[in-house]
């Protein structure tokens, strides 16, 4: 059976949602002082390097990236299996910073939960905020997003995929049905 | 691709394409080992035993600390303070271990073969620390870590190993993993230590002289002279021996002027290898052991989610 597929965002509408969420992490955050993006691999890297380079323009000022690979955090190694374990990258102190961790699309919550859990054995944030492109709802954690590209309400039995071009600039969210 | 080995037994069972995850998935948690907190929630809840029943400081420690950086129990048995001394068999040992419900035997026998003998009559993962004269399949992934991280690839890398290749398990089982990655090795040793056939086992060459063996080579193993396993008559005389085939400053400059020198370790100095070349600026045998932690933490990670691997 063919899947159907629809376009939720095109390369534009994802360069103004980052754009957007850029603004709002500065107004939020009044500025960009003490401020740190961690991306989550593999998908929320690329965008917490978008969003850093849009905070640049904007504001003027280096906000310190890092990335967070989560396979060593988390709760389904019996039922999945050992999957490959990514790179972790925080080459800055996390203590009294105000990190916005970086994920493409927010589900389950069980990845923030496990995001979350590697900060903490890094240092200590003076807090933890969360950005996604896409929030499909489905929450099996207490836990939301602060910053949000786009609410998209899905089934649980329908997909949503972030393609990426050689170059790793996002190009399209895309919504399969089964 | 999926890992798909419940035993770590040798090296000789992996592709090329295991070993290349393996050290991918070492690179990985090799950063927890420079954290303040040098410890993630992965094995949580898992059990490790290490069973030594030969002496070991390096591979015991690191095995054990890898294990404990992830979370998991890790439990230390060694042959001199256990039941062997009042004549336990291997195998009731290990059924007896197994009724305690680990999830890992690490085994270090002096008996080749005796990991391969558990891992048929037990139900939890054997991971082989070394065994006899046959494989140390951590320490060969060790080495080529260190290699890659120096060199940055195995393949088409010269490197010489030297010594008693006989006796070397960590020879035979580097021999096994660097074939695999594409390099050519060279190896050297008093005729009495090499064993007869060993080209047949990959890009293998023997020379008779340690300075052929090592002329241009890339990387530069000196194996231990293994008193234990040693009868007299291999060899006339450990001075002799220095004299032939130990490593100096003067011989070294034969290797090409980057060549790495490594030693599995322990080293005696004067013998094999002289002070000034395993305290050199060419020598990266300290990184070998902390590669080590980072090699056997992915191991013990690859072999814990190969159950719900192989039941796809």
């Amino acid at each position: 059976m063919a899947k159907a597929e629809t376009i939720i965002l095109n390369q534009a509408g994802i360069t103004r949602a980052i754009t957007r969420i850029a603004h709002e992490i500065l107004e939020i955050n009044r500025g960009g002082e003490g401020l740190a993006l961690v991306g989550i691999r593999t998908g929320g890297d690329t965008l917490a390097k978008l969003i850093c380079q849009r905070i640049s323009e904007i504001e003027g000022v280096d906000v310190p990236l890092g990335t967070v690979d989560i396979t060593m955090y988390r709760d389904d190694l019996a039922a999945r299996g050992s999957l490959p374990v990514g790179k972790t990258e925080i080459p800055f102190p996390l203590d009294d910073k105000k990190v916005v961790l970086v994920d493409d699309v927010l589900f389950t919550g069980r990845t923030i939960r496990a995001a979350m859990d590697a900060l903490m054995d890094f240092g200590r944030p003076s807090c933890i905020q969360l950005s996604v492109l896409i929030d499909r709802g489905h929450r099996e954690l207490p836990i939301r997003a602060d910053y949000v590209g786009r609410n998209v309400p899905t089934s649980l039995e329908e997909q949503i995929e972030l393609l990426f071009d050689e170059d790793m600039v996002p190009v399209e969210v895309r919504l399969i049905k089964p | 691709m999926a890992f798909r080995h419940k035993h770590i037994l040798g090296i000789e069972h992996l592709s090329a394409e295991d070993i290349q995850l393996i050290l991918d998935t070492a690179e990985s948690f090799k950063e927890i080992n420079s954290r303040d907190i040098k410890k993630v929630p992965t094995l949580r809840g898992k059990t490790i035993i290490n069973a030594f029943f030969e002496a070991s400081t390096r591979t015991r420690l690191s095995f054990e600390i890898a294990g404990k950086r992830l979370s998991a129990d890790s439990v230390n048995i060694s042959g001199s303070t256990s039941s062997v001394v009042k004549g336990e068999t291997l195998e009731d040992t290990a059924k007896n271990i197994e009724a305690m419900a680990p999830d890992i035997i690490v085994i270090r026998h002096g008996h080749s073969g005796s990991p391969h003998y558990l891992a048929e009559r037990v139900g939890c993962s054997i991971i082989n620390a070394g065994d006899g004269a046959h494989e140390h399949p951590s320490q060969a992934l060790l080495d080529l870590m260190t290699m890659r991280e120096h060199k940055g690839s195995i393949k088409g890398l010269e490197v010489a190993i030297v010594g008693d290749i006989t006796h070397s398990r960590v020879a035979r089982s580097n021999i096994y993993a660097l074939t695999r990655m594409g390099a050519r090795i060279r190896l050297a040793g008093p005729g009495t230590m090499i064993p007869a056939g060993i080209e047949k086992m990959g890009d293998v060459t023997v020379f008779n002289d340690l300075r052929d063996a090592i002329k241009d080579a890339d990387v530069v193993m000196m194996l231990r002279i293994q008193l234990e396993r040693q009868s007299k008559t291999l060899l006339p005389s450990l001075r002799e021996y220095a004299r032939y085939f130990g490593l100096n400053q003067e011989n070294l400059k034969l290797a090409r002027p980057d060549a790495i020198v490594m030693h599995p370790g322990p080293m005696n100095r004067g013998v094999e290898i002289s002070s000034y070349v395993s305290d050199g600026e060419q020598n990266v045998i300290l990184d070998q052991v902390e590669n080590g932690v980072a090699v056997r933490m992915a191991l013990l990670y690859l072999v814990s989610g190969v159950d719900a691997i192989l039941a796809e």
